[in-house]
């Protein structure tokens, strides 16, 4: 038995770093003069510079990217999580033909590969005049977005009792209220677990940021990284830096929120 | 305080599922209504569409004057107790028991007042900062109760309401429940599929069966004259014996001519046991089951046992043993017939 442990301890820690060493990696050459970066690149900078960070803000105006994806994958986060808990909630508690059929329609949606979908969004949000604005990349990320978000959802009201809410509405709440002042507040976890998978989903995108917007006053930050590339070269201690600035938030974020993520995403396992 | 009548209301489940089938029932103002009937019989559907949580498919329902069929739980005036208590667990004892006057605009003084004054009728007040994963089971049911009296509503429902409580405390809180219904004087529906309960708690019982009403009446009556076959053998505890009313042949019961088409019922206890061939009937003796006050002894119609089983509460010294062959005598004045088709109640 303690040999066993033993073996798993050994798998664990190697996986961790296995999974951690590209990262630390990323750190590292992000702190590390641009010269010695081509000159074999050693494990930690001696001695560490943040001239890459400088450039970022200084010369590149990084917090436009920034402020761009904070806008964009926070009202989509928003939007996700109050829209999608009501509609969540009407199908987990409502009765009605054709549920099921509901359900999976609404998976379908978010199960076209995006490439497949770009072009005619792309025409679709040209003819609406959304090109290169914030509306124009917001409802691209809930229709992604939102059947996950109400998969989830519908999932975690599903296993609060019905008498709970009934009680509420007994007791003088109206459905909304009741939703409000008793199911929410019991709901967290899963709704946080929701709010931080959305944020990561719509921080993390690519290919919609690309293809919808035109220049740096809208582009997001995985799109102002990759277009750091010039003609002839690629500042790869700037991509570097970038990257981490980019990570740090949703790494964060989830770190705060790791109990309630894996308590909404594990929800219904084991009844509690 | 308000009278409650159902009239004529029907129930049918998104599934097909007909739950209610014509129900009328009346409940008077301050009256102890129990709905009572195995699972499915539709005395939780009853209930709910009383309380506003079920909308009926057909009929209607009245609160006092109003006409409340179409108005939701919110806009009844009714206070309802969950067999699952169905207590907020992210709020104290107090908000719970504040949560309804809240969601009903009560001023704050005056929620404070009567949470304190609720919470002191029912040994509360040391709970009342605890949430309610902190409370013992029969804490948790005083506060579902505690909630239901605050709002000092028209109407109190009770759905199954103690049967999470072990036996011990299942008795002190019906006696309770009982003191509360006098103090109160209100209007009270309570469904439960225990007849014991039924007969113990109600001013009058409803039988339920197969969504529809069997028979109403104070529990007595439905004790002592069941309408069906029935309510017949779902009231009362060892059930009624159900023999083809011929096998008193020549001696019509009562000394009315039934024929072979009636259903005879006799309760256990209202059956003795005497020397074999100076009863109305010979039996084996099967079992013999002490129960403390009583002995109950199952038996078999006939000399060597070949005949229906028939279950008869004796006193507890009678000397009797399995294999004996004695005698019974039927109680004369506490026959029930029934026809036996039908299973309706023949004669008084």
């Amino acid at each position: 038995m303690r040999g066993r442990d033993r073996w798993a301890t050994l798998v664990i820690v190697a996986l961790v770093l296995g999974a951690a060493f590209p990262f630390y990696r990323a750190v590292a050459g992000s702190l590390t003069p641009e010269a010695q970066l081509f000159e074999g690149a050693p494990l930690w900078p001696s001695p560490p510079v943040l001239e890459h960070y400088r450039a970022l803000f200084a010369e590149r105006e990084f917090w436009l990217p920034i402020r761009n994806s904070l806008v964009v994958a926070g009202a989509t986060t928003l939007f996700c999580v109050t829209i999608g808990s009501l509609c969540a909630y009407a199908l987990a508690r409502l009765r009605f033909r054709g549920k099921a059929l509901l359900l999976g329609v609404i998976l379908a949606v978010s199960m076209f590969p995006q490439i497949a979908i770009v072009s005619p969004l792309f025409l679709l949000l040209r003819s609406v005049r959304l090109i290169d604005t914030y509306p124009g990349l917001i409802l691209p990320y809930l229709t992604f977005a939102m059947p996950l978000a109400v998969w989830l959802l519908v999932g975690y009201f599903r296993q609060l009792p019905a008498e709970l809410e009934e009680a509420a509405m007994v007791d003088g709440a109206g459905r909304l209220r009741a939703f409000r002042e008793v199911i929410v507040p019991l709901a967290l976890p899963g709704l946080a677990a929701t709010a931080i998978l959305t944020f990561v989903y719509s921080w993390n995108e690519f290919l919609f940021a690309l293809s919808f917007t035109l220049g740096p006053e809208r582009q997001t930050v995985p799109v102002a990284i990759a277009l750091f590339r010039g003609q002839y070269q690629v500042p790869w201690g700037q991509v570097l830096a970038a990257a981490i600035v980019a990570t740090a938030p949703v790494a964060a974020l989830v770190l705060v929120f790791q109990r309630r993520i894996v308590q909404g995403l594990t929800a219904g396992a084991v009844k509690g | 305080m308000a009278s409650i009548r159902l009239e004529k209301v029907w129930k049918t489940y998104p599934n097909g599922h007909i739950a209610a089938r014509g129900v009328d029932l009346t409940i008077a103002d301050g009256e102890f209504m129990v709905l009572v009937g195995p699972s499915g019989c539709g005395k939780s559907t009853a209930l709910r569409m009383i309380a506003g949580l079920e909308t009926p498919s057909a009929g209607r329902v009245m609160i006092g004057d109003r006409d409340v069929t179409a108005l939701p739980p919110q806009e009844r005036d009714v206070a309802m107790v969950f067999q699952s208590y169905a207590l907020y667990p992210h709020m104290t004892v107090r908000d719970n028991l504040a949560f309804g006057l809240r969601m009903r605009g009560a001023a704050p003084a005056a929620i404070a007042a009567r949470v304190e004054g609720a919470a002191r009728a029912l040994g509360l007040e040391s709970v009342l900062g605890r949430k309610p994963g902190q409370l013992s089971g029969g804490q948790r049911q005083r506060v579902a109760l505690g909630r239901a009296i605050v709002r000092e509503p028209l109407v109190f429902l009770f759905d199954e309401p103690l049967s999470n409580l072990d036996a011990k405390l299942r008795l002190e809180t019906r006696a309770e429940l009982a003191r509360l219904h006098r103090r109160l004087a209100a209007t009270m529906v309570y469904v439960t599929h225990d007849q014991e309960e039924a007969l113990t708690l109600g001013s009058r019982v409803a039988v339920m069966r197969e969504g529809q009403v069997e028979q109403v009446g104070p529990p007595l009556e439905v004790y002592r004259r069941p309408a069906t076959v029935f309510v017949a053998t779902f009231v009362g505890s060892p059930a009624m014996n159900l023999l083809p009313a011929d096998v008193l042949a020549g001696q019509p019961p009562g000394g009315s001519p039934f024929g072979a088409a009636a259903t005879l019922g006799v309760r256990p206890h209202d059956i003795a046991v005497v020397p074999a061939a100076s009863g109305d009937l010979d039996a084996l003796v099967d079992v013999v089951e002490p129960r403390g006050s009583e002995l109950l002894v199952y038996l078999r119609l006939g000399r060597s046992g070949g005949g229906p089983e028939i279950r008869v509460i004796t006193p507890p010294d009678l000397e009797i043993a399995p294999d004996d062959v004695v005698g019974l005598r039927f109680d004369r004045e506490r026959l029930h017939v029934f026809e036996r088709d039908t299973g309706q109640r023949l004669g008084s």
